[in-house]
């Protein structure tokens, strides 16, 4: 069983939702992501997704875009957020990653070299954002090969037929996009988002995540009720961003924040309230 | 291994967006409904007589085609060699060829019950020829152009709003065409149930590089037409600026089974190609995926686009059109460059020579047709497409020559 399968159906049976934080790798610089990785995981996160920066982000809103531009300004390229994923691993070999970013990386890189360096580096899932499954079939088939989860995003005009195609491809998880918009966009209404993450399930067992537009603690919590998964990006991200001349405050930060939607979560739970 | 099968060219792209190993639809899964939607509108609007009938009145009436084809005869005696004819796009309303395929968008974007449009923009003549459609047609009209931009094509600017249009400065990256296309990009996945994204060149998701071609072909037929008509044959060489590629597609594709006409794609090289400051993905760059199609690019070595580096900001984009990777690579088209002083010279030379003032982008061509017309016996003829007037290039021109408008 894969990692993110495993750690899955653990939650599962101990009827909890998952926490999943995304940080932009080498925001605000490189050697301060594997701290904020185990920070993350230690005030509660359940899978983290580590962002790819890329200088095009074209799913991401502003808050994210930016911590691109500040991972670029010192160069941090696809290998070295592979080597910041060795290096966690070297103290957590539970936490499932998933890294999230654009294609034109990986198409540098080569599909079969970046499968397999992903694998040898810990990477349990990759979620390429422009790649939809249409176009996505050769980076799908090497990256299973290597023994990688292929996580793909439904949105809210995914008719049927997308979702059933997308949940075909899919492994891992299925990443619900909450809202029509870009990363960290405006408030959730989040009736038609349980709504579609229902008629997701009805098209498959992988566990549905949620994410786009969670903004704090009490959203994660009403979300949780209905999501296996919780994804907080531009959340977790403009913490970064407010400290990132004081990089030494950003772990403890982070930690509380993922404790705080943590509890709020649980106790959601705790309600029946799936 | 270009293919001898002159009625190949017109089955591409495939029904998803191909044109062999390019091309395609690299959007996140929000986009992919609205896209298909898009499809299915064009695919049944562009085989609708009463659509076909608005459009053609369209550009008969409003925009002023047939654009005639010149003979640049000073022109050519002086560089003592092939004849050199001009496709005058420039004559266009608004300046450029890039109206012919805002009205075709527009008429679309109607039909589709679209009440908004937005576009990007480099130098400002997509922007202004979007505008211009919004106004005429009462949409409303969101225009994403790079800060940089803005500061660098002030007049058009300022015509956009003069049009009802508002223009957003794009802060982002590297604040210029392909930030505002990312930034347009985001707005559409944003606002997809009302708002029709008009793509300004033949790059974006399937169906933008087959649709705004479709559009600008007019060039291609009006021109291999009014030559046949004038010289009883065909043209020897095409030559066309390529930034993403529209008005070179546009008048290379009803050529493309002519296997007799030499095609020229130009590039911009900039300060030079061995400088690394240029915008030339086909002559330095290599194939990626950006906006939503593959095609060359300029990135580095881990997959980053870099900045691209021209005097002419309607060809300072980093990546090109699928179609123009795949006939490059099959062979059909040849891609060249040339640098920014070579183009400001041919700025210059057809100004002096025939009262002509070019586009700094048409400027291009005119400079690779100026090498290549001397290779040529004066009974072979070379068609330019003049894709734009230079009005809103004095500023730019004026600065390289150290004076202040």
């Amino acid at each position: 069983m894969s990692r993110l399968a495993g750690r899955f159906a653990a939650l599962r049976g101990a009827g909890r939702t998952a926490l999943v934080p995304f940080i932009t790798a080498g925001d605000p610089h490189r050697g301060a992501t594997v701290p904020m990785m185990h920070a993350l995981v230690a005030g509660g996160a359940d899978v983290i997704e580590l962002g790819v920066p890329f200088s095009d982000p074209m799913a991401d809103g502003p808050v994210i875009q930016r911590a691109s531009e500040r991972a670029l300004l010192h160069h941090t390229s696809l290998r070295d957020v592979l080597d910041m994923v060795r290096d966690f691993r070297r103290t957590d070999g539970q936490t499932p990653v998933v890294l999230m970013g654009y294609l034109n990386p990986i198409e540098v890189a080569g599909y079969g070299p970046f499968a397999e360096a992903a694998a040898a580096a810990g990477v349990d899932g990759v979620l390429t954002v422009d790649l939809p499954p249409d176009e996505g079939h050769e980076l799908l088939q090497t990256l299973r090969g290597a023994g990688v989860d292929t996580i793909y995003l439904v949105a809210p005009t995914s008719g049927p037929e997308r979702i059933a195609r997308i949940c075909a491809a899919a492994s891992g998880f299925v990443y619900y996009v909450s809202l029509k918009g870009v990363t960290g966009a405006a408030n959730l209404d989040l009736g038609p988002v349980a709504e579609k993450v229902a008629q997701i399930r009805g098209a498959t067992a992988l566990p549905v995540g949620v994410g786009f537009g969670i903004k704090d603690a009490e959203t994660a919590a009403a979300v949780a009720r209905f999501a296996d998964a919780v994804i907080v990006g531009s959340a977790v991200v403009s913490r970064v961003e407010a400290l990132a001349d004081r990089p030494d405050e950003i772990p403890p930060a982070l930690g509380e924040l993922m404790s705080a939607m943590r509890r709020a979560m649980d106790a959601a739970g705790a309600e029946g309230g799936r | 291994m270009a293919t001898d099968n002159p009625t190949s060219y017109a089955d591409f792209p495939d029904a998803r967006g191909h044109f062999g190993p390019y091309g395609g639809v690299f959007v996140a899964e929000t986009l992919m409904a609205p896209l298909d939607e898009l499809r299915a509108a064009y695919e049944r609007y562009r085989a609708d007589p009463e659509f076909l009938a608005e459009l053609r009145a369209d550009l008969k009436d409003y925009v002023g085609r047939p654009s005639p084809i010149y003979h640049a005869a000073r022109l050519s005696g002086q560089l003592g060699g092939a004849q050199i004819y001009l496709k005058r796009e420039d004559l266009n309303h608004t300046g450029a060829h890039k109206v012919n395929n805002t009205i075709g968008q527009a008429l679309l974007a109607r039909r589709m019950g679209k009440t908004r449009i937005i576009a990007e923009t480099g130098a400002g003549q997509h922007g202004v020829a979007s505008a211009t459609v919004a106004a005429r047609l009462g949409l409303e009209c969101v225009v994403y152009m790079g800060e940089v931009d803005v500061a660098r094509q002030e007049a058009n600017v300022y015509r956009m709003r003069l049009l009802g249009a508002e223009v957003v400065p794009v802060r982002s990256g590297s604040k210029t065409l392909k930030d505002a296309l990312n930034e347009a990009m985001r707005d559409w996945v944003t606002n997809v149930d009302d708002t029709f994204y008009i793509i300004g060149t033949v790059a974006g998701p399937h169906p933008y590089p087959m649709m705004v071609r479709d559009f600008q072909a007019v060039i291609g037929r009006e021109a291999r037409e009014q030559m046949l008509g004038r010289l009883g044959r065909l043209p020897d060489a095409l030559v066309a600026c390529v930034g993403g590629g529209s008005n070179a597609i546009g008048l290379f594709h009803p050529f493309l089974g002519d296997t007799d006409v030499a095609i020229y794609g130009v590039e911009a090289a900039g300060d030079g190609l061995q400088t690394g400051r240029h915008a030339a993905p086909l002559s330095a760059g290599r194939p990626g995926v950006l906006h939503g199609n593959r095609t060359y690019l300029m990135e580095d070595d881990d997959g980053q686009i870099i900045e691209t580096h021209s005097v002419s900001a309607g060809l300072d984009y980093p990546g090109v059109g699928p179609e123009h990777a795949w006939l490059k690579d099959i062979g059909r088209a040849r891609y060249v460059s040339v640098t920014d002083g070579e183009a400001l010279a041919a700025f210059h030379l057809l100004t002096r020579t025939e009262g002509i003032i070019p586009a700094l982008e048409s400027s291009h061509a005119v400079a690779y047709a100026a090498k290549l017309a001397p290779q040529m016996r004066p009974d072979q003829s070379i068609l330019i497409n003049l894709s734009g007037r230079g009005d809103k290039d004095m500023h730019t021109v004026a600065a390289h020559e150290g004076l202040r408008l």
